[in-house]
């Protein structure tokens, strides 16, 4: 009874929540249909759902998506190894870390993303823009929550290393940096969604690249159904690419 | 008095030149020379790093040109829409997530996870809906606003101490007496939180919506400067950008989180 009250009270909200998006979609077809919605300015969300097919045959939809993957995991791999270098060297060194935090924090809430004409004319209309405004995007959380995390290293453990006579070498690896581990990656999960949003977004205000080329071209063309459906493409990734960051990070973190 | 005045005295050199500050001013010089070395090494193509005092004259000429200042005004008042417009509306909604831990399971996992997708890749649709003009843009910064603001709302009012909703009650507060004293009262640290994290990205959606296609607006001149690669000048706005958000950013803060401490 219990066991079914508490499944009962979990599957509910989740339909309504369904409920209602399918709903409002049934909602919105029948509004064209009957012309209340001009269908020049939103497509039939059965034309949207139709046009998938279109997407993945001629659109080579695989092949931009693998493109835009690759960009985020060069990214990625950059923002992780210097973000945590960077955070690192600026823990070991506190006079350092006391100058610049807040002008790392800073440029974390600065537009940094305005930067891409910029880099446009450094490196040009090509994937290293896209990579490198991701990287500078993704890469202030993650050297703060790195900082964050060594810092934050409880004084117990530090004591146990050094009545074990550690050299600092051994006292970062064994110690501060597997204790900071669940702080940093909630940086790197950070530097990754920006990353991810500055990839695909950077795609679309350059016209190159992956995804966020596809919604731009189909865009220019006018291909109403093909730009919807394929904006729901990039949306349904990122959420599916974001829950699987998740996944990862819970199941890394250690149980405590 | 005198060994007050010395010891403030004191304070003062010391944090004038402490060591971080010392490092600090290092770092800075250390950086701009060797901005303007590799300025005067014509490593990079020309103009790509344009000397300090290139930029300082575009920064002076920037700020002198009368049409800057409409420029900026156009987009103060379209952040400014969309921060109002996604602000209220996602105030509202994250008011009847808070209140609801069923509605909150229903809808807040599509919230959760719309919210750091890219916005901009919405913007074709908003310019079909709301035309090429600064609606599109306005349209594009409060959807960027509402789901940070939305999220950060919903979060606050789950927190707030059961005992000041209690104390409402007791009192018998109508509902827009509660919500008005004592919930927006208690939350007012969550809807800080959220209006900054909402300006930041609505100001990004704003801006790169302006320069993707517009025909005025910051946006626009930072992309005319490109398109006649007039690098001292997208630099000079650049900074101007920098200094304008950052302080933004540390208002609104501010205005929310250092005045309150001083009241209570």
């Amino acid at each position: 009874m219990s066991t079914r009250a508490v499944s009962l009270s979990r599957l509910a909200p989740a339909a309504l929540g369904l409920g209602a998006l399918l709903a409002v979609t049934a909602v919105v077809e029948f509004l064209i249909r009957f012309g209340f919605i001009n269908r020049f300015i939103v497509p039939l969300p059965s034309q949207i759902a139709a046009s998938f097919e279109r997407l993945v045959l001629e659109e080579h939809i695989a092949h931009r998506f693998v493109v835009t993957f690759q960009e985020c995991l060069l990214a990625a791999l950059l923002i992780a190894v210097v973000g945590v270098a960077t955070g690192a060297l600026l823990h070991r060194f506190d006079l350092l870390r006391r100058a610049t935090e807040t002008w790392i924090a800073a440029t974390a809430a600065a537009p940094t993303v305005l930067m891409y004409p910029l880099f446009m004319v450094i490196f040009g209309r090509n994937a290293t823009t896209i990579v490198a405004m991701a990287f500078v995007a993704g890469l202030p959380p993650v050297i703060l929550k790195t900082i964050e995390g060594l810092s934050g290293t409880r004084r117990v453990l530090i004591d146990v290393g050094r009545s074990f006579n550690l050299t600092q070498n051994q006292m970062f690896w064994k110690i501060l940096f597997p204790a900071a581990m669940p702080t940093i990656f909630v940086g790197l999960k950070l530097g990754l969604i920006f990353a991810l949003i500055n990839v695909v977004g950077i795609e679309f205000l350059i016209n190159f690249g992956g995804l966020g080329q596809l919604i731009n071209d189909l865009a220019e063309r006018y291909d109403l159904a093909g730009t919807y459906a394929a904006i729901c493409f990039v949306i349904l990734v990122s959420v599916v690419f974001f829950i699987v960051i998740e996944r990862i990070e819970r199941w890394l973190r250690p149980a405590d | 008095m005198a060994a007050t005045g010395r010891l403030t005295r004191a304070v003062i050199t010391s944090a004038l030149v402490g060591p971080v500050t010392l490092v600090r001013v290092v770092i800075v010089v250390v950086l701009l020379a060797g901005w303007e070395a590799l300025a005067a090494s014509g490593l990079l193509y020309r103009d790509v790093v344009p000397s300090l005092r290139a930029i300082g004259s575009a920064v002076a000429a920037l700020l002198a040109w009368p049409n800057y200042y409409f420029h900026l005004g156009v987009t103060a008042a379209e952040i400014g829409l969309a921060l109002l417009t996604g602000g209220v509306s996602g105030l509202l909604a994250g008011l009847a997530l808070g209140r609801s831990r069923f509605l909150a399971r229903a809808f807040e996992p599509y919230l959760y996870y719309l919210g750091p997708t890219p916005k901009i890749i919405f913007f074709p649709i908003m310019i079909m809906w709301f035309g090429v003009g600064p609606g599109s843009k306005v349209a594009l910064g409060a959807l960027s606003c509402f789901f940070p603001v939305a999220l950060s709302v919903a979060a606050g009012m789950r927190q707030i101490d059961p005992v000041l909703i209690r104390v409402g009650r007791s009192f018998r507060a109508r509902s827009w007496q509660m919500a008005w004293k004592i919930y927006l009262p208690a939350m007012r640290h969550p809807i800080i939180n959220g209006v900054r994290l909402g300006l930041g990205v609505a100001l990004i959606g704003t801006l790169l919506a302006e320069t993707k296609l517009s025909n005025r607006g910051i946006g626009f001149l930072i992309i005319q400067a490109y398109s006649l690669f007039d690098m001292p000048r997208m630099y000079a706005m650049l900074v101007v950008l920098f200094v304008l958000a950052v302080g933004a950013n540390a208002l609104v803060g501010r205005l929310g989180g250092l005045d309150s401490i001083k009241r209570f």
